[in-house]
């Protein structure tokens, strides 16, 4: 299993609501689980992004990614190396109140972790972060002790670091078409 | 040209005008309560679109699969929602995997009850995903021209497929302003990527160093209507060919250069010298499982050149060392011109042998045997003997397909109609139904065993009401054959569930008033055959076999295809 690595894969594809399940049906078939996945608008109007991060071999991540390249509303897929891409995850803790007054550490935890704080009630207060994982982490497990009403995790987002060339790829089609 | 025309019509009838705007003139179905709008403009068009009723939705789609294979057009099947749709599902699946370009069309509950768990309500959407080339949901009647334009332009372009389109009956009421454009692309979709000539040449080169190259060819050159380019380039290249089960009769049997099967019923020679060969070359086929063997040992010592039109079965089961990406029919025209030819008599010598050692330890037991029990494969012959390989044979799956696809004569393509990705038994009655309408002037011929003609047995009822001059020849051998061998070879004997008491066959054909006659010595059987073939009525013709006859060469499942046994 030492071959195994971490994967971003990033999907562009158009806007279709049967597309989420045909996606997530080519890694349920293979029976390979997502680490992460997120999904956004991308960069250009009405194409959508899916960035899905898996541990697989590379021969395997190569014909996933073929697979759902070959699915006829996916413009294009991509997988990279954390190496070759800049990638991010964001995360939302929720604390009582209390803490944030009586225990001077939080504060400093929170300078210390380049975290914010979103808001503060009487009775709870919110502070995201975005980093890497293990950063994220770290401040979850230093928050514990102190009584985290809350967390949660985005799944990873991430931009390549190679160019992705859609706009290319639309622009061909549309020229092929109008000279058909 | 855009159809200037527009006028006001309702969901249902665009959909029979765009299917008539497509082509169609022949659609299998069921009707239900969901799809009835649509039925009832499909009375309207009855001059100009016929419709078949199946006996059982799944016959449907086997049958616009068998019409696909035998008429290369688009297969379309008809049903109404809820387990209409479900039905469906077999046929899809056998159609996506063997890439059989078929629209399903669906009908829904009311888009105000979706999701409602309304009567008949199922999400086959969601049910078909994994098995579609593509599915759409319809809700809005002004999205059926466009939608239907785009179902038929994704399963007939590229690697063809199954696409599913699903229609609210709100739709199917609802009024649009009717006017239909042909789909002429999807922005998000390559259907054949552009051929690179360096890839050519590259292959070409390795090629012409070959001393011991040999052709495995699939489907793809039937599907690519590249059989001429594909016979160019083999009798230009001189390089002995062989098939798998789905690129039969893409080249005639008696080619000279037309070397067998491979895979794991397929010829001795074949598979040995698979390898032994020093440059495979891959053409339109997928390298399936029943194909390998254990993919470890399988062609190590080859060149893999792997011309094929879906980028995704690139180096996905085999690595290919030289991949060309295209139509084959584009792409071995420019491969003919740079490839030399060459006689490799030593190397096809080879083949001789080892088909001189399958002839002795297998092929005449099968065909000419000197048992008291009839086989499978005299009847193939015997088949042959009146169709001179000028027939379209449609077979089920399991040994008699093994032994049909072994030695059944093929002279022009598109005439073996099987289900081999799949696997899925009842697939020949229906099939053969389709590829008979598919193909109206010639000889359609289905060969089935007892286990999977009792599963779509009912579409007798359909043979029976069209008068479709389909001959069925069942070989009885009152066993699920190829389970029962197995349970032989691999479960010392323990034949489990594999036994059948099965009914009178004969007399079931002759409650649908179909001519029938069994056969049970050999001495009967070329006169039934002769009989069966001269009639130009639907026949069915049972042959009792023997009872645990063996199909063999066999690869056994995780060995190497040069562990072939013969016994």
């Amino acid at each position: 299993m030492s071959d195994f690595t971490k994967y971003t894969i990033s999907i562009y594809t158009e806007n279709n609501v049967g597309l989420l399940n045909r996606i997530s049906a080519i890694f349920l078939k293979r029976h390979i689980d997502f680490i992460s996945f997120s999904t956004s608008q991308s960069e250009i109007p009405d194409v959508f992004r899916f960035i899905i991060v898996v541990n697989m071999t590379e021969s395997g991540v190569r014909k996933i990614v073929q697979q759902i390249e070959k699915q006829i509303d996916v413009i294009r897929a991509f997988y990279h190396t954390d190496e070759e891409t800049i990638f991010q995850e964001s995360a939302l803790y929720k604390v009582k109140s209390s803490s944030l007054f009586e225990e001077r550490q939080i504060q400093n935890m929170i300078k210390d972790s380049h975290a914010n704080i979103v808001t503060v009630s009487p009775e709870f207060f919110v502070i995201e972060k975005t980093g890497f994982r293990d950063e994220i982490e770290a401040l979850r497990e230093a928050l514990a002790p102190h009584g985290l009403l809350q967390f949660v995790r985005s799944g990873r987002i991430s931009i390549s670091k190679e160019k992705m060339g859609i706009s290319e790829i639309l622009n061909t089609f549309n020229h092929k078409i109008k000279t058909k | 040209m855009k159809n200037k025309e527009t006028s006001s019509i309702s969901g249902a009838e665009a959909v029979i005008r765009s299917l008539l705007e497509e082509g169609v003139d022949l659609i299998y179905g069921y009707p239900g309560g969901a799809i009835m709008p649509i039925y009832d403009e499909l009375y309207k068009y009855s001059d100009s679109l016929s419709h078949i009723l199946t006996r059982h939705e799944q016959g449907a789609t086997h049958a616009a699969q068998g019409y696909a294979r035998t008429s290369g057009k688009v297969g379309v099947a008809m049903a109404t929602s809820g387990p209409g749709a479900t039905n469906l599902v077999t046929g899809i699946a056998d159609a996506q995997i063997d890439s059989t370009p078929m629209v399903c069309i669906t009908g829904q509950v009311a888009s105000h009850l979706l999701g409602s768990d309304a009567f008949q309500e199922t999400d086959i959407i969601g049910i078909s995903t994994p098995v579609t080339k593509w599915n759409y949901q319809i809700t809005k009647a002004s999205e059926i021209p466009v939608i239907m334009a785009k179902a038929f332009y994704i399963a007939r372009s590229g690697r063809p497929g199954p696409v599913l389109i699903d229609i609210t009956k709100d739709a199917q009421f609802e009024l649009l302003d009717y006017t239909y454009e042909k789909c002429k692309g999807v922005r998000s979709y390559a259907p054949i990527p552009t051929l690179d000539t360096a890839q050519v040449e590259a292959a070409a080169e390795i090629i012409n160093k070959a001393q011991k190259p040999m052709i495995i060819w699939g489907q793809g050159v039937i599907l690519g209507e590249a059989e001429e380019e594909f016979k160019t380039f083999v009798e230009t290249s001189g390089i002995p060919a062989t098939w798998t089960i789905l690129g039969l009769s893409a080249l005639p049997t008696k080619h000279p250069l037309n070397f067998g099967m491979v895979g794991m019923h397929g010829n001795y020679g074949p598979n040995v010298l698979t390898n032994q060969c020093d440059v495979l070359i891959a053409i339109g086929m997928r390298f399936d499982d029943r194909v390998t063997g254990n993919l470890e040992t399988y062609a190590k010592q080859a060149k893999v050149v792997h011309i094929e039109i879906d980028p995704a079965e690139i180096s996905k089961n085999v690595k290919a060392d030289f991949p060309v990406l295209g139509n084959c029919k584009e792409s071995l025209s420019q491969l003919t011109v740079l490839v030399k030819h060459k006689a490799y008599n030593q190397w096809k010598q080879r083949f001789t042998d080892h088909m001189k050692i399958e002839i002795e330890e297998v092929i005449k037991g099968d065909t000419l045997p000197t048992k008291e029990g009839l086989t499978m494969g005299e009847v193939i012959i015997g088949i042959n003997k009146y169709t001179k390989g000028d027939a379209v044979i449609v077979s089920d799956v399991g040994q008699h397909q093994m032994i049909a696809c072994r030695y059944a004569e093929f002279v022009q393509s598109k005439s073996n109609v099987t289900s081999g990705g799949l696997g899925t038994m009842g697939f020949a009655l229906p099939a053969a139904i389709g590829a008979k309408m598919g193909a109206p002037d010639r000889e359609v011929l289905a060969v089935i065993g007892d286990g999977g003609y009792q599963m779509t047995i009912q579409e007798l009822g359909t043979i029976f009401q069209n008068k479709t001059a389909v001959k069925i020849v069942v070989l009885n051998n009152d066993y699920l054959g190829m389970v029962r061998q197995w349970q032989q070879l691999f479960f010392d004997k323990r034949y489990a569930s594999t036994e059948m008491t099965n009914p009178d066959f004969v007399t079931i054909a002759k409650g649908y008033h179909i001519d029938a006659q069994r056969v049970t010595k050999r001495e009967e059987l070329d006169q039934a055959i002769k009989t069966m073939i001269a009639s130009d009525q639907p026949y069915f013709l049972e042959v009792c076999v023997e009872k645990e006859a063996n199909v063999f060469p066999m690869i056994p499942t995780g060995a190497s295809v040069s562990d072939i046994r013969l016994k």
